[in-house]
């Protein structure tokens, strides 16, 4: 079934005010392109959840788009705070759910496996059990020792990026690959985007590959780019440039503001964002290909 | 004999990466401890594994990596996997015998704060970035070190929100809460070395060359006790500094600062 829509007709479609959104991706893949799309769309009181909030999440705050966020590292990666959200945290102006990295992969894996909850071993954080009573206790019934559990995570929608997919959404993705599976499994609806569209064949080539089937995912997106100013494995490297600039731009309301102006209000899309980071930008996050030793599955 | 000149930077790193054995499992983090992680490597721990908790395990990063989900640690590493199985596969299940931690705050029994700075959740002075994996590396990993700059603010009596376990309120607190790891076995410093007592009590028990134990008592936030036998830690080699230098970090992006 032929999934491939535009990425302004898929946020449109299946992202929705008051919505649970998930945007996956471990500091790798992370979907900037959805990210600006739903800014453009003036999405309201959304529920952002990523284990890192990073960039994509400072921005879509800064625009208005969230009344909450579900986190469990808010950092600039490598770099020091995401100030957007961390001055809203400090004002009171931002609703706010708070694990440890392993306490929300474990919603998503619970939510993706269908359970109710997901059990974890102590670790005596017992000052974030106070702060966020999501976080349980239940007794082992085997041994009868107490183990944690946080409830499961059911995005209402999941936006994933990857290197490659075909049109029915079966889709190839390597390097990091997070929390990618879990956050599509568990949510309601997933909007797929990918560098690059291929032919069925190609995915069929390599199927140990194949992180997502095509029949979980609701659009299919083919977006160039999407994840810049974080990465995609292979295909064009990190902005760390990029994340450094951000920790100054965001120390003014201002430059927010003319940045979001510029570089989201003010492209119709990723391509045109793109093309409008010049050349030497371009030039500078070229990376040189590495690839694999083949693998032969046969001919069965 | 030439004298070297080292950053405190530099100084803490090289302690830290002779606190590795070879041949150990280590959840490296991104700065001074994945140098130091590095340092170990190439000199006395060939055979140490480097795991990122953004699921690389044995990492050989090209460059030096801005994040601790950098491209560079993928290319040519032995394995990726997900988060959920590097969490628990390997840190939950016991496959992991180092991690390193940092915060905002650690207190006299090695718990570290790096959640929020005053008494107030809701409402926090400073919010600090919180958890991300350190909450389960405390708690989980064989042994930790934590690597900071000796300052009085970073070193109160009692840390304002308890982010990743130390000693609890005193050795038997942790297994009393179940954890499975030894905890912060040493904290490396630019002034010497603090580890806890047999009460779970960071106490300091070596000393840098130069600097004294009055340095490190004047720059706690508690009585700190000194160990009757205070040793003085191996002096810098000039192999190691190159080393840092030259290979790893030639811009000192991480080594230069002090």
């Amino acid at each position: 079934m032929n999934k491939l829509i535009p990425l302004s007709e898929a946020v449109s479609q299946f992202v929705h005010d008051g919505d649970t959104v998930y945007a996956a991706g471990f500091t790798h893949l992370i979907p900037f392109a959805a990210g600006h799309e739903m800014i453009r769309q003036h999405r309201r009181d959304l529920v952002l959840a990523r284990a890192t909030p990073d960039l994509i999440y400072d921005q879509m705050v800064a625009a208005g788009c969230a009344r909450k966020v579900i986190f469990s590292y808010m950092g600039n990666p490598g770099v020091g705070s995401l100030r957007i959200l961390r001055t809203a945290i400090e004002k009171g102006t931002l609703e706010l759910e708070e694990y440890s990295h392993f306490g929300m992969i474990s919603r998503l894996q619970a939510g993706a496996a269908g359970l109710p909850f997901m059990p974890m071993n102590q670790t005596a954080a017992t000052d974030l059990e106070r702060t966020n009573p999501l976080i349980r206790r239940v007794v082992d019934p085997y041994s009868g020792r107490e183990v944690i559990t946080v409830p499961a995570m059911n995005p209402d929608v999941a936006i994933v990026h990857v290197q490659r997919a075909d049109a029915n959404g079966n889709a190839h993705l390597w390097g990091i690959i997070g929390e990618q599976k879990e956050s599509a499994f568990a949510a309601k609806r997933v909007i797929l985007t990918a560098e690059e569209i291929v032919d069925e064949a190609v995915i069929r080539s390599d199927p140990n590959r194949t992180l997502l089937p095509g029949f979980i995912v609701a659009a299919v997106c083919h977006v160039p780019y999407a994840a810049h100013p974080s990465y995609a494995q292979g295909y064009y490297d990190r902005d760390n440039d990029f994340y450094l600039g951000w920790d100054k731009i965001s120390e003014s309301a201002e430059a927010v503001k003319s940045y979001l102006d510029e570089w989201v209000y003010g492209v119709k899309d990723r391509a045109e964002y793109w093309e409008k980071l010049g050349r030497p930008t371009h030039k500078r996050l070229t990376v040189q290909p590495q690839l694999s030793d083949a693998v032969n599955y046969g001919n069965y | 004999m030439i004298e070297l000149t080292y950053s405190s930077s530099e100084l803490m790193i090289v302690n830290a990466a002779r606190l590795l054995k070879n041949g150990d499992v280590v959840f490296v983090g991104v700065g001074q401890p994945n140098l130091a992680c590095n340092l170990a490597k190439r000199t006395h721990a060939p055979d140490l594994v480097m795991i990122y908790e953004a699921g690389v395990i044995g990492a050989e990063p090209r460059r030096l990596p801005l994040s601790i989900g950098d491209p560079t640690l993928v290319s040519g590493a032995l394995s990726v996997v997900s988060i959920y199985d590097i969490f628990a596969n390997y840190l939950q299940r016991g496959n992991v015998d180092v991690g390193f931690l940092g915060g905002a705050q650690i207190d006299k029994y090695g718990n570290i704060n790096a959640t929020v700075i005053g008494n107030d959740y809701a409402h926090p002075k400073v919010r600090l970035p919180g958890s991300g994996g350190a909450q389960e590396i405390s708690a989980w990993a064989n042994r930790c070190y934590i690597m900071t700059p000796h300052q009085k603010r970073r070193f109160p009596e009692k840390v304002d929100f308890l982010t990743s376990a130390g000693y609890l309120d005193g050795l038997g607190g942790r297994s009393v809460a179940g954890l499975r790891g030894k905890g912060p076995v040493g904290v490396v410093t630019d002034i010497g070395f603090l580890e806890p007592n047999d009460t779970g009590e960071l106490v300091l028990t070596a000393l840098h060359p130069g600097k004294t134990a009055a340095q490190a008592i004047e720059n706690t936030g508690w009585a700190l006790k000194v160990a009757g036998d205070v040793r003085t830690t191996e002096p810098v080699t000039e192999k190691e500094l190159q080393i840092l230098r030259e290979e790893l970090d030639p811009a000192g992006i991480y080594s230069k600062s002090g």
